[in-house]
């Protein structure tokens, strides 16, 4: 029962952004439920509120109306410290521009959510060791974030955000700043994490990369267009071969709701 | 958590050390001129106490005015219109300790080659007790030295280096005008008196010495002045009283009719003098604290500039989890640190200027911990209340809008 609570769980979501010009809306009413250990790629056009709903999953920025509900909490009525230990514990991020502190070593910025989790020193050197090991990064823990190259920096930032065992990865564009290559790298990273439950929503624009998750939920002007399961063309061998079956697409149909999901797009597109 | 941020906001520092050197300045600067200033002060205070201890407890002096018989003023020129006889009768009161007449003046004085000037106070053995002095070595001159007015002498410390520079000057004889005079003792070292003058530069001898052979005064048994001690400080306005209506019954004056005779009462000139030094120092003290002040303001003024560059880090660690609290605290710790470390680099050339000034100059400086223990504490209320503000700042930034700024 409670395996199969969703993790994320978003009803009737909206947010508007006050501008001069009066509040200008760029979520309308987003409904979408996400499973323990879903990998799922967040997908449309630019300025249609990806960003924003991620900022919103993420416990960044609260929403102008409807309900949030991550792993079993409403988020509306959390204080502001719950947030916080929302982001440390239960939520690691992934940004497009990395986001490493500039000053700090890159042990010391996997170690940094574990400083605000009140783990000690030598514990926090040890994780912080063995999730840059697992990145790959092993031998660069005394580096300067800028001796690095981009595709490290992003492998950094997801030790970072791993680090605290989270039971879900939010990624805005991660790999935007990447060529397709180390891109790639960084995705089979995600594919890793992916496999041993971890929850995962990234949001991308190439299809190359929404192609490593399982299911896509694509985003126009503030409301899910379209949500499935991913479509593998058969004769791309450059992607690791994921498990199908009808066990696994099975688990991922079961959470999202079937209602309406094409008609959510239409009265959308009206 | 507080040692990890401990170590963040030393990066933090270090990542800047011009920047953070020069806003610690303003705080060496405020705080070495406090502790340089409260030093001063405290010199001062010192000093005067020193000399108000020098003086003697629960002093009056009686000082003679002109007698007037039949109600004309003789002047200047006329006989001082108090006693010995007025000071045996003021012993016998209440309340008094002991009593002194003095009868003062300047003489020169003559040992070997070498000569020198001094005040010269003819008066009688209580004295000693009167002004609380005693002996560094030698005896000091008895009652009947004074009954039969011998030719002895107490010297002050600096007529002793004077006249006899290494030499002991007890036993040995010196001549002051025409007569010679056995020195008996040499006097303690007393210092300054409260109005700068050397109260070592001095010359004991017996009254009736003074008097009879030395300045020939031609109205024997009257005196300049009288020292009167009171047994206690709280026993003083009820001997004062006394002393003024005994007076005034033994020189016959009607009511009406002025005092003839001055009274002051030097635990109140002391009081006085220990309460202008006071302050002074407070004074000194409040000039030095704009400096504190200004120090501050800058510590306030780059911790602001900080959180500004700083927006998307601060964006970042709220991202991973850190709580407002986290933020404020690390830059408060930031703020703490260079007002703190400031205050101890301030401390240290503080006490070492004013140790300069000691070794330098004659002026008393004097450093007390608690004035040390006070500066580290305004120090580091300094950081604290105005590293407040910004750090505050920082902490109420909301995530997305500082995730975002450039
Ligand atoms: N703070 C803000 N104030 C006002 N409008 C905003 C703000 N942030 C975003 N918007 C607007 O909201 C809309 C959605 O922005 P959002 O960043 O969510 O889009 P996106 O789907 O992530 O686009 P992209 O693919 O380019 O990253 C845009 O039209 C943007 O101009
Ligand atoms: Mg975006």
């Amino acid at each position: 029962m409670a395996a199969s609570q969703p993790v994320i769980r978003v009803e009737g979501l909206h947010k508007s952004y006050e501008t001069p010009a009066g509040p200008f809306p760029v979520l309308k009413d987003v409904n979408l439920s996400i499973a323990p250990g879903e990998f799922v790629a967040v997908m449309g056009p630019s300025g249609s509120g990806k960003s924003t709903f991620m900022n919103i999953l993420g416990c960044l920025d609260r929403p102008s109306a409807g309900h949030y509900v991550l792993d079993g909490r409403s988020v509306d009525e959390l204080s502001k410290d719950e947030l916080a230990l929302l982001r440390n514990r239960t939520i690691g991020f992934v940004f497009q521009g990395f986001n490493l502190l500039p000053r700090m070593n890159l042990e010391d910025n996997v170690a940094l959510p574990l400083v605000y989790y009140g783990v000690d020193r030598e514990e926090r050197r040890a994780r912080a060791r063995e999730m840059l090991q697992r990145v790959g990064l092993g031998n660069y823990a005394k580096s300067l974030p800028n001796r690095i190259s981009g595709g490290q920096q992003q492998r950094v930032a997801i030790a970072r955000a791993l680090v605290n065992q989270p039971r879900l990865i939010l990624a805005d564009e991660p790999t935007g700043n990447l060529d397709s290559h180390t891109g790639e790298e960084v995705m089979t990273l995600f594919d890793e994490f992916n496999r041993e439950g971890i929850t995962i929503v990234l949001v991308t624009h190439e299809a190359d990369i929404a192609r490593h998750a399982k299911r896509q939920v694509r985003f126009l002007d503030g409301c899910i267009v379209h949500d499935g399961p991913t479509e593998h063309p058969d004769d791309n061998p450059s992607h690791p071969p994921l498990v199908r079956g009808g066990a696994d697409l099975g688990r991922v149909e079961t959470p999202s709701p079937d209602k309406g999901r094409d008609g959510e797009g239409l009265a959308c597109l009206e | 958590m507080l040692a990890a941020m401990l170590g963040e906001a030393w990066h933090a520092m270090g990542a800047n050390r011009l920047r953070t050197f020069l806003t610690m300045l303003g705080m060496v600067i405020g705080v070495g001129a406090v502790v340089l200033m409260m030093a001063v002060g405290q010199g001062a205070q010192y000093a005067v106490s020193q000399s108000i201890s020098s003086m003697g407890s629960n002093l009056f002096i009686l000082i003679s005015g002109s007698t007037t018989s039949g109600g004309v003023r003789s002047g200047s020129g006329g006989a001082p219109s108090l006693t010995v006889v007025d000071a045996e009768a003021i012993a016998e009161l209440p309340g008094v300790q002991a009593v002194a007449p003095v009868h003062t003046g300047r003489t020169q004085m003559v040992y070997g080659p070498n000569n020198w000037s001094a005040s010269t106070y003819g008066t009688t053995p209580s004295y000693l007790d009167v002004r609380s002095w005693t002996m560094a070595s030698g005896y000091p001159f008895t009652e009947s030295d004074l009954r039969s007015s011998t030719r002895v002498a107490l010297i002050g410390k600096t007529v002793a280096d004077n006249l006899f520079g290494d030499e002991d000057p007890v036993g040995k004889t010196i001549r002051v005008g025409q007569s010679p005079f056995m020195i008996l003792g040499v006097l303690a070292a007393k210092g300054q008196s409260l109005d700068g003058r050397d109260q070592d530069d001095t010359m004991l001898i017996p009254l009736t010495t003074a008097q009879r052979k030395v300045y020939g005064t031609p109205f024997q048994g009257a005196v300049r002045m009288i020292m009167v001690q009171a047994e206690t400080a709280s026993g003083m306005p009820a001997v004062e009283k006394s002393m003024v209506s005994l007076l005034r019954q033994r020189h016959r004056l009607r009511e009406g009719v002025d005092n003839d005779f001055y009274l002051r009462n030097l635990a109140e000139v002391a009081d006085s003098a220990a309460e202008t030094a006071r302050i002074m120092s407070m004074l000194l003290g409040a000039i030095a604290s704009v400096s504190l002040l200004v120090g501050g303001i800058g510590i306030m003024n780059i911790m602001l500039v900080s959180v500004t560059e700083r927006t998307r880090e601060i964006g970042i660690r709220l991202a991973i989890g850190s709580r407002e609290r986290d933020i404020l605290l690390q830059f408060l710790l930031e703020a703490i640190i260079i007002s703190v470390v400031g205050c101890f680099i301030g401390l240290v050339l503080g006490v070492g200027g004013a140790l300069l000034a000691n070794a330098l100059t004659d002026a008393m400086v004097v450093i007390s911990g608690s004035s040390v223990l006070v500066a580290f504490g305004v120090a580091a209320s300094v950081g604290v209340f105005f590293g407040f503000y910004p750090a505050r700042k920082a902490a109420r930034l909301d995530p997305i809008e500082a995730l975002r700024y450039q």
